[in-house]
């Protein structure tokens, strides 16, 4: 625990060419890349790298299982915009991190994995702990390198934080056999450098497009922002906000995309696709033009293809050229950095006004708003709902939340208002449950100084849960707020509406996570009713340690309104009217 | 439709499992697949042939341009090539009736590359419609044919024809640029 102490030699490494193993090299080369904190497991075939690492700067967080190594260092990459590092041995070390690496390749996270390897005299002949990592992780990862000789290890390193890092940023990992780990070699960390990055020979922003895209723009009348994460992977917050603002148009924002555009302003329609509120989604089915930021038109996002914004013409910019025309067929494509593209689009933007637009969008809102189960008065029953949003209005939204997959995932989305980028952190396109915990751990290794809550299903939590001890070992702060309604929340919610309500396997037995807690030494408290939540939130706060809340929602409730797989954008269930429980009056 | 893509990739060990893995996750059947050296030193040159839809070249493309070993690809789907496949065919052929199976060799202008007893072998060079031609010939004796090697198609463009990251390498510079793709992406 804690941070070691730097010997003078660990720094002289990087301006001095010096001769070192190849498990000195390795973290010789992280420190010269910026690293400061890696998330790892050791084992035998990694074994010189963990015996090198006390002559280096370097703090590890030693995690439960790998797969929560990988989370760890996927929550450091979303909260912090840096390349996470994890580290793990060979065969089932390597393979435990599949999971996570997969989590980060489908939500764009740059983070680089170091894996042991056998010595590469019996690579292949399946000796203990062999397993062919690069092969398994060859499609969920941006790229991969087995390196067998010491002085690879250096310029594999260096490369791999350069392709985590550019384009669109992904996974890489690196595996080390353990005879270049023991080895010796001359480490000059600039001779190693990668050579500079190839762009994407596909990257086109032509003129004549963006005059293009610029005249759609000017003669739309009901144009709608899509905002994705490349909205906060390129910075292009202001150019967003600027376009937005200049042109008076609505954005909807993408799961991941949320903390790209701020809440509340009122420009800020809210997330759009399957649970997205119905005005947004009715928004995009109106529009005659739709302006596709770093997003990549998910399946989710727009519910059948075939009856997906008919009515709009479509510009696309984009980083990843494989995205255009991919799943929805595009008028305009603008391929290259979102930010870079903004910056030339905006000066042959003028003002606008789509008053009329903005109005009648916001007239749909109306009947929404009053089904709203936020909206509701306290009947003794707990919502969910009502958990998001009073965590919501007790931390001023000033908190990085870290959710799991599920429910609780869309009503955190729904009710937790985000006002600034990397304040959410969750598994879009995998949907990874148990990624909560870990991740919320490398956000706050990340982000010290920020509130991180983690937001996590009962199921989902204990996926991961035995990382309770790496955060008491680590005296890591966070607060846990487990949504708890003893069922597999979102799958039940599917039963419910496409099965008949058959309840296979989702009825689900919790142990008791306060006491869970308390095993690990640290505190929480169950909340049963909504009168307990400001105090018990408070209470959370207030301890220095890692604090756990187990709350007791209502077991049967939906996530409102969804969009059946297969439905059409604006064919979506809404919230159920008749309920005497979700009619009643605002309660701001 | 048929798509013919040609690759320059780095001449590594696992290359070719990466590229022939981004057909399989794109659910793509490769038709065939041939490696070889290139021009360029450390650089393998491959002609990928699929079957799929007519939409799907500027995403293949576009995503083997995302493997790190990928240096070039085209499509050459639309545009003037000139294709060639190798076949050897081994035929059973008795002294008795080997005299038929050289006039069809000569019709189709293939080569006898091996003679024993009771067997032949015929090399031919062409398009993938003459080769099958004369395999259908030689099926209409049932039995005939013992053993079918081929190839699978090599491919390229017609004309003085560098694409234009190629040139961007910068060690074609005499060569004519030209914009390899203007008749894929104008689709």
């Amino acid at each position: 625990m804690g941070t070691k102490p730097n010997t003078p030699s660990a720094a002289d490494h990087l301006s001095t060419p010096t001769r070192l193993t190849g498990a000195e090299i390795v973290w010789a080369t992280l420190v010269g890349e910026g690293v400061e904190d890696v998330f790892g497991y050791p084992g035998g075939a990694i074994l010189p790298v963990y015996d090198a690492l006390r002559k280096f700067p370097i703090h590890h967080t030693l995690v439960r299982h790998e797969q929560g190594a990988a989370h760890m260092a996927d929550g450091y990459a979303r909260a912090s915009g840096k390349v996470g590092v994890c580290v793990a041995t060979s065969g089932p070390g390597a393979t435990n991190l599949v999971t996570g690496i997969a989590t980060a390749m489908l939500d764009s996270i740059p983070v680089v994995c170091i894996t042991g390897n056998v010595s590469s005299k019996i690579l292949g002949t399946d000796a203990f702990q062999e397993v062919d990592i690069t092969g398994i992780t060859l499609p969920v990862t941006k790229h991969n390198f087995l390196i067998n000789k010491t002085e690879d290890i250096a310029p594999a390193i260096r490369y791999a934080f350069q392709i985590a890092k550019s384009g669109r940023p992904g996974p890489v990992l690196v595996d080390i056999t353990k005879d270049a780990q023991q080895a010796t070699a001359i480490f000059d960390f600039e001779a190693a450098k990668p050579r500079p990055n190839r762009p994407h020979p596909m990257l086109k922003v032509e003129d004549k497009a963006l005059t293009q895209a610029a005249e759609l723009i000017k003669s739309a009348k009901r144009p709608v922002i899509l905002a994705g994460h490349g909205v906060i992977d390129s910075g292009a917050m202001e150019q967003i906000r600027t376009l937005a603002e200049r042109a008076q148009i609505p954005v909807a924002l993408t799961l991941l995309g949320l903390g790209g555009f701020p809440a509340s302003h009122p420009l800020n329609l809210g997330m759009m696709g399957m649970h997205g509120e119905s005005w947004v989604n009715h928004a995009i089915q109106e529009s005659d033009l739709l302006i596709a930021c770093g997003m990549r038109f998910d399946d989710r996002v727009t519910g059948t293809i075939a009856t997906y914004a008919q009515k709009a013409k479509k510009i696309h910019i984009e980083v990843d050229p494989a995205e255009v025309n991919k799943n929805v067929k595009v008028d305009v494509a603008l391929i290259g950095d979102l930010r870079h593209v903004l910056e030339d689009l905006l000066p042959r933007i003028p003002s606008a006004d789509h008053s009329g637009w903005l109005r009648s969008i916001d007239e749909t809102k109306g009947a929404s708003a009053v089904r709203d189960i936020k909206n509701l008065p306290d009947s003794g029953h707990l919502y969910a709902a009502h958990v998001l949003h009073d965590i919501w209005r007790i931390t001023g939204g000033n908190a990085i939340v870290v959710t799991d997959v599920g429910q609780h995932q869309m009503w955190e989305a729904q009710y937790f208002h985000h006002e600034h980028p990397r304040s959410l952190v969750t598994s879009g396109g995998l949907g990874t449950m148990g990624f909560a915990l870990p991740a919320a751990i490398g956000a706050k290794t990340a982000c010290p100084e920020k509130e991180v809550w983690v937001v996590a299903g009962d199921g989902g939590f204990q996926m991961t849960s035995p990382e309770l001890s790496t955060i008491a070992q680590e005296g890591i702060k966070i607060n846990i707020a487990i949504i708890n309604n003893g069922f597999l929340g979102m799958v039940r919610q599917w039963q419910e509406f496409f099965y008949e309500k058959n309840y296979a396997a989702t009825p689900l037995v919790s142990p008791d996570f306060v006491k869970l807690a308390d095993a690990h030494g640290l505190p929480g408290r169950t909340v049963r009713t909504r009168a307990e939540v400001e105090q018990a939130v408070a209470e959370a706060r207030s301890t220095n340690s890692a604090y756990l809340l187990n709350f007791m929602v209502e077991k049967e409730e939906s996530v409102y309104p969804m969009i059946p797989a297969g439905a059409a954008l604006h064919e979506m269930i809404r919230r159920p009217a008749k309920d005497p429980l979700v009619e009643s009056a605002d309660d701001k | 439709m048929l798509h013919t893509f040609i690759a320059y990739v780095e001449d590594l060990p696992g290359v070719l499992t990466r590229v022939a893995s981004l057909f399989r996750r794109l659910n793509i059947n490769i038709r065939s697949l041939t490696v070889g050296a290139s021009e360029r030193k450390g650089l393998s040159r491959m002609t990928i042939v699929c079957d799929s839809t007519a939409e799907i070249g500027h995403r293949v493309r576009a995503s083997l341009f995302k493997l790190e070993n990928v240096v070039d690809v085209d499509d050459v789907a639309q545009t003037a090539t000139v294709t060639r496949e190798l076949a050897l065919i081994k035929v059973s052929a008795t002294p008795q009736n080997r005299s038929q199976i050289f006039d069809l060799v000569e019709v189709f202008r293939a080569r006898i590359v091996d003679l024993t007893s009771d067997s032949l072998i015929i090399e031919m060079t062409g398009v993938e419609s003459k080769i099958e031609g004369l395999i259908e010939v030689l099926r209409e004796d049932e039995g005939r044919i013992l053993e079918i090697c081929r190839s699978g198609k090599m491919t390229m463009r017609r004309g003085n024809h560098v694409s234009s990251v190629m040139a961007a390498m910068g060690q074609l510079a005499d060569a004519v640029e030209e914009d390899a793709h203007a008749v894929v992406e104008s689709d």
